[in-house]
């Protein structure tokens, strides 16, 4: 009993557990179908590429992996919650595809600018955007949900503005790379993990970790000792929208185009999710890195299994609620003081009955 | 007796108010050869916003107890998505759709409430997982694009004019024009009205800004919070549908995509209003003039007729944060004085 | 019950996660009496009175209140009213976006026929218990519009209004000022006389004697006894309160009175200030001094403190910090400056609970170093076993998270975070409150021992007496100025007479 407790407090607990939850789904289903059991997990080689459930989670993921990573420093640090990160996803896009494309231009198999520059240019924009974030939380003390609700509305209808309200698409193959495939592994799945271990060296290597979980524990105290409250503040601000920056090109490059309407759609919420998931408190201050990516991958996971069981993309979404809310009330704290007065209430009845 | 002062928190409805006559004004200069002057250009506006209004009534009720609820748009959707289905496809009768979509509202909002008074949950989060929920669930109901156009009663409805005795003009047609207003415009003030003296005549209503002053001190005083939050997440569930009937008899149909950013609307109509996000200070009346200056960037942006619509977004987006600047600005001041 | 009696409480028992907050009080309420209840910070007082008034719950013993049969369980302070026991807290529980008539009111708003509320019966009600209270307050304006003290006044009325049988008044006159407390004092007596019972919990000796009939001591969870007001002198409270072990902390400090020349100056501050909190004010401190800022709570004693650390920002005249001018915008660029400060709100400015004792004892230097200097991780242990080794600091490993550890402990480790930045200079901010009389005594050692190694100190502390032991130079300040400095012939007495003011 004691073991099963131990193991159950231990802080990647939450986030693996459902990994397995979906995995044993996965070969649920794959048995019930009459399909060899581990199809979940075989990985092939066709046409020179990988191919495999697993592989597509972990490439389709990798969006969400890349906005874990920001939101997990941003939850951590102010204890609120980015909600932009997906419009900062779409504005990266059509920011970047705007330079590519050129203003204007719906349609494009040339690049009007080296490609770099319209990389870097969206990248710069999420940074923008984050930075506008940040000054907002860490410098004027406006609630993180309601500084970044602005964005929220407000970074689609820019990125409208710049493509001039057209779906602009970048037919060239040098774009479409983000998106592809470097050798035979999926470009966005290294993109991720280049992200998640630059993160986390940052992490092992500066003192990163231990400002952000002091300020995000103790605000006051963090400033007496010497930290700068605020400015840690709008740096995980700024990563995040660097992040979702990132995140913003992966997904552009995929459909070759900036939608300014569906790229990113949703994203927030899963990113949001998979912190959660990960079994760090949205309430701010510790944090796990690994659980947020393990988070990310494993709403990846569920997302696909949903679409394999054939849900609807937009039915999806009550399920994902589902989870959220059952994670949270779990993670809430009348709800654990509830579960130990009943664990407390049986513990007695049984000491009753043996004496 | 001491002359009352003006306080910030008067000053920023006041701000609003004078921003909205300024709008309008402008509008009607610039705009003056597109018909902006007239009566039913106002009107028009109140109509096209009378479910936003009364959305934006809840939401001043849950931002007074310093809480939010984003999940306002979706539960729109899913209620003019069931009054669609439930009349064309089930072939229901309306006044029982209609009571239904409002039951679905209170439990809704039953819901959200226990999660936030009772299990302390983040509000946001909370409503987020609602707005995903809701959304989903129209998706369940139906993907198409469901109009309604047999429900003679739901039709007969939505087609009502009240002409109003005064205003008219001819138009260049020779014709003359009698403004009127419809019946969502009388629903949603109707509920206005209700929420003010709500807010200002009854213990549940001074509760509210009781919680969203001080929650610790509330409790002290022998207020019970989580029900009041409990109660308030479940009156913007319900006003709000209320407002999706009034929307839907706006819209005539129900899609999955429907008033996707409402709670944005919302959310800065009751801001720019001066509500305050912290909670406590805040009434409807500027949460009205919110939604006109809304409804008006709208307008004045369809009236014009070059711009982009995604214009009205950012227009709304740059007040919303000039406002929360603006609050948190007057924050800081009051902080230095003390 | 005797019929005198309002309110009994019997062996109430309560633990805290580790600590024995009360053990087997007992404490009794006669009708028209004001009953003080005084202890040092963490003897009880406030648990004790959360077990009354339902916030906590206590675990043993019973209460019991005149007029209802059986023992009482409160749940919430909702409860406790219904009983006839109101309660005024030192921060003011009211809602300060209401106005002053609904905060009178709130709960209990009178109600016109249609069930909506009475504004104006509010109003003309809330005008009559102002007036009678000799407050010249408009009630339609918020709360948020008046001080402090007038707040504290109107969470009185209110509390007054609602014919309690039993008032508990918990440090009301820490914000108010004289003219007020005598206000309040009158006010205290016209509900004796009604025969309303008033437990006054303070920790101004002089307002015990001026309205008290009748004192209960307790000290470290334990109940010392019950006096009448005469049977009980001044000298004979404080032994009571602070204990026998008294005589234990026998002076530490040698007798010679060291010397300082001007070129030992650590710290020159000149004209320093922060709008609302502290006037300006000059101090020196050399190096090897230890400078005590004495006064009543809220005198400015803390500020002063902070504003030379750069806490609350310095808005006035100039600092200079061996010899040069320094310019301190947040507390880092002090602290580069080698200076540190332990706040006196240990829990709110402090400790970062979830993080371990190791990380809490190096976030000050770390925060020195920057961001891209990391401590090596064998350099943090080799940190953190130094200070829980030579602090003594109880706690089952050094990545035990610091919330789980004792108060006293606690303190241990925030101090030992400053000395690990090697400061010239420290600020301690109550450093030794609600900390054992044996870790005292460790404490104000060590200060000894800092001041000998060269360090500049600024000690901060309510009790005079380990002030007395550890000072060599006193500054006092009354109502947010400093109104002078001790330095020769340093007796309680001649602290006492200097923090009360000349003319008493």
């Amino acid at each position: 009993m004691d073991k099963v407790k131990k193991i159950t407090q231990k802080r990647l607990f939450l986030p693996v557990f459902c990994m397995f939850l979906v995995m044993a789904a996965n070969i649920i289903y794959d048995v019930a179908c009459g399909e060899f059991a581990f199809s979940f997990f075989t990985i092939s080689v066709r046409n020179g590429v990988l191919y495999g459930r697993l592989i597509d989670i972990l490439n389709r993921g990798s969006e969400i992996a890349i906005l874990a990573i920001g939101m997990t420093l941003v939850v951590s640090a102010s204890a609120g919650t980015d909600i932009s990160v997906g419009s900062v996803m779409s504005l990266a896009a059509s920011f970047c595809c705007m330079l590519l494309a050129g203003y204007g231009v719906s349609s494009t198999t040339e690049l009007a600018v080296p490609l770099i520059v319209g990389v870097l240019g969206g990248i710069l924009m999420g940074c923008v955007c984050g930075a506008f974030n940040g000054t907002l939380v860490a410098y004027l003390n406006v609630q993180p949900m309601v500084a970044t609700l602005i964005l929220f509305s407000a970074a689609r209808a820019i990125g409208l503005l710049l493509c001039n309200n057209l779906i602009v698409y970048v037919r060239n193959d040098s774009f479409k790379f983000f998106g592809g495939y470097l050798g035979f592994i999926p470009t966005p799945i290294i993109i991720a993990a280049v992200c998640v271990v630059v993160m986390a060296l940052l992490l092992k290597k500066t003192a990163l970790g231990l400002y952000v979980q002091s300020v995000g524990i103790n605000k006051k105290a963090s400033r007496i000792a010497g930290l700068n409250s605020s400015k840690i503040i709008f740096v995980c601000y700024l990563v995040c929208g660097l992040m979702a920056g990132i995140a913003g090109i992966v997904a552009s490059s995929r459909i070759s185009s900036a939608d300014s309407n569906n790229i990113g759609l949703n994203y927030e919420m899963d990113a949001i999710l998979a912190v959660a998931l990960g079994g760090n408190s949205l309430g701010g201050g510790k944090f796990s890195l690994a659980g947020s990516i393990i988070g990310a991958y494993t709403i990846q996971a569920i997302t696909t299994t949903l679409y394999a069981l054939g849900v609807s993309t937009d039915v999806a979404p009550v399920f994902k609620a589902i989870i959220v809310i059952i994670i949270v009330t779990i993670q809430a704290p009348p709800f654990k003081a509830y579960m130990k007065r009943r664990a407390a209430r049986k513990a007695l009845a049984k000491g009753g009955a043996a004496a | 007796m001491k002359k009352k002062k003006i306080n910030s928190n008067t000053l920023l409805l006041i701000i609003t108010i004078v921003l909205f006559v300024v709008m309008y004004a402008a509008g009607c200069i610039v705009y003056a050869d597109k018909g902006f002057t007239h009566l039913q250009t106002f009107l028009n506006v109140l109509i096209n916003n009378a479910g936003l209004l009364c959305v934006a009534c809840g939401m001043t009720c849950i931002m007074l107890t310093g809480g939010i609820d984003i999940s306002v748009g979706a539960l729109i959707a899913m209620d003019c998505m069931f009054l669609a289905v439930g009349m064309e496809r089930w072939g229901m009768s309306a006044p029982l759709l209609c009571l239904l979509v409002l039951l679905i509202g209170l439990v809704f909002g039953l819901v959200q409430g226990f999660c936030v008074g009772y299990l302390e949950i983040q509000p946001f989060i909370v409503t987020m997982a609602g707005m995903f929920f809701a959304r989903g669930m129209t998706a369940v109901i139906s993907t198409d694009q469901v109009s309604i156009s047999t429900n003679q009663f739901f039709v007969n409805l939505a087609n009502f004019k009240l002409e109003l005795p005064f205003g008219s003009y001819v138009n260049s047609k020779g014709v003359e024009q009698i403004p009127f207003i419809r019946i969502t415009v009388i629903i949603a003030l109707i509920v206005l009205i209700a929420i003010f003296l709500m807010l200002r005549y009854t213990k549940f209503g001074r509760s509210l800004y009781a919680v969203g002053g001080n929650e610790i001190s509330a409790t002290m005083m022998g207020l019970d919070v989580k029900k009041t939050k409990l109660k308030a997440y479940m009156l913007s569930s319900f006003i709000c549908s209320i407002g999706g009937i009034c929307y839907c008899l706006n819209t005539m149909s129900g899609s999955v995509q429907q008033a996707t950013g409402l709670e944005m609307d919302a959310i800065s109509s009751a801001v720019i209003g001066g509500t305050l996000l912290t909670g406590g200070v805040g009434n409807v009346i500027g949460s009205f003039f919110g939604v006109l200056i809304n409804g008006t960037i709208s307008t004045l942006v369809k009236t014009n007729g070059k711009l982009l619509s995604s214009w009205s977004n950012i227009a709304v987006a740059a007040l919303l944060c000039f406002f929360i600047v603006l609050q948190s600005i007057f924050a800081k001041i009051k902080e230095s004085k003390k | 019950m005797d019929n005198n009696v309002v309110l009994t409480m019997r062996g109430i028992c309560m633990t805290f996660p580790g600590v024995k907050a009360l053990d087997h009080v007992d404490f009794t309420l006669r009708k028209g009496e004001i009953h003080a209840l005084m202890g040092e910070n963490g003897a009880g007082k406030s648990t004790l009175i959360k077990c009354l008034t339902g916030i906590n719950a206590f675990e043993a013993g019973e209460i019991r209140v005149d007029g209802i049969d059986g023992p009482v369980v409160n749940h919430s302070t909702l409860d406790a009213q219904k009983k006839g026991i109101s309660t005024v807290y030192q921060e003011v529980n009211l809602c300060p976006n209401l106005s002053v008539a609904e905060n009178l009111f709130i709960g209990r708003e009178p109600k016109t026929k249609i069930g909506t509320i009475d504004w104006k019966t509010m109003v003309k009600r809330s005008q009559k218990i102002v007036q009678d209270l000799d407050m010249d307050i408009d009630v339609t304006q918020n709360l948020e519009e008046y001080s402090l003290a007038l707040q504290q006044m109107i969470a009185i009325a209110r509390a007054v209004d609602m014919d309690c049988k039993v008032l508990i008044l918990d440090e009301p006159t820490s914000s108010l000022d004289d003219n007020e407390v005598e206000k309040l004092f009158k006010l205290m007596n016209q509900l004796k006389a009604k025969g309303v019972g008033i437990i006054f919990v303070t920790h101004f000796l002089e307002q015990v004697y001026a309205v008290c009939d009748r004192i209960t001591v307790l000290r470290d969870g334990q109940l010392v006894g019950e006096y009448p007001i005469e049977d009980l002198p001044r000298v004979k409270l404080v032994a009571a309160m602070m204990g026998k072990d008294f005589d234990d902390l026998a002076s530490i400090k040698s007798d010679e009175s060291p010397v300082f020349s001007d070129e030992d100056i650590l710290i020159d501050a000149e004209g320093m200030s922060h709008k609302g909190t502290i006037k300006p004010f000059n101090l020196q401190i050399h190096k090897g001094e230890v400078v005590g800022l004495t006064g009543l709570l809220g005198s400015g004693r803390s500020e002063l403190a902070r504003v030379i650390y750069g806490a609350d920002k310095n808005q006035t005249g100039t600092l200079k910090v061996k010899g040069k001018e320094a310019k301190i915008n947040a507390p880092i660029d002090a602290m580069k400056l080698g200076m540190g400060l332990l706040p006196d709100d240990r829990k709110a400015e402090g400790i970062i609970g979830d993080l371990s004792v190791r990380e809490n004892i190096i976030l000050a230097l770390q925060a020195k170093r920057g961001m891209f200097r990391l401590l090596p991780m064998s350099k943090q242990i080799e940190l953190a076993d130094k200070y829980i080794d030579m602090l003594q600091i109880k706690t089952a490993s050094r990545e035990t998270l610091i919330k789980q550890l004792s108060g006293g402990n606690q303190q241990k480790v925030i101090l030992g975070r400053w000395l690990a930045t090697d400061p010239d200079f420290l600020i301690l901010d109550e450093p030794t409150r609600g900390i054992d009389i044996g870790t005292k005594t460790e404490i104000q050692k060590l200060v000894l021992k800092l001041a000998k190694e060269g360090k500049g100190i600024i000690f901060i502390s309510s009790e005079i007496e380990e002030m007395l032991r550890t000072c060599t130079k006193m500054a006092v300040l009354r109502d947010g100025m400093k109104v002078g400095e001790i330095t020769e012939s340093l007796s309680q007495e001649t602290v006492m007479k200097a923090i009360a003011g000349g003319d008493k």
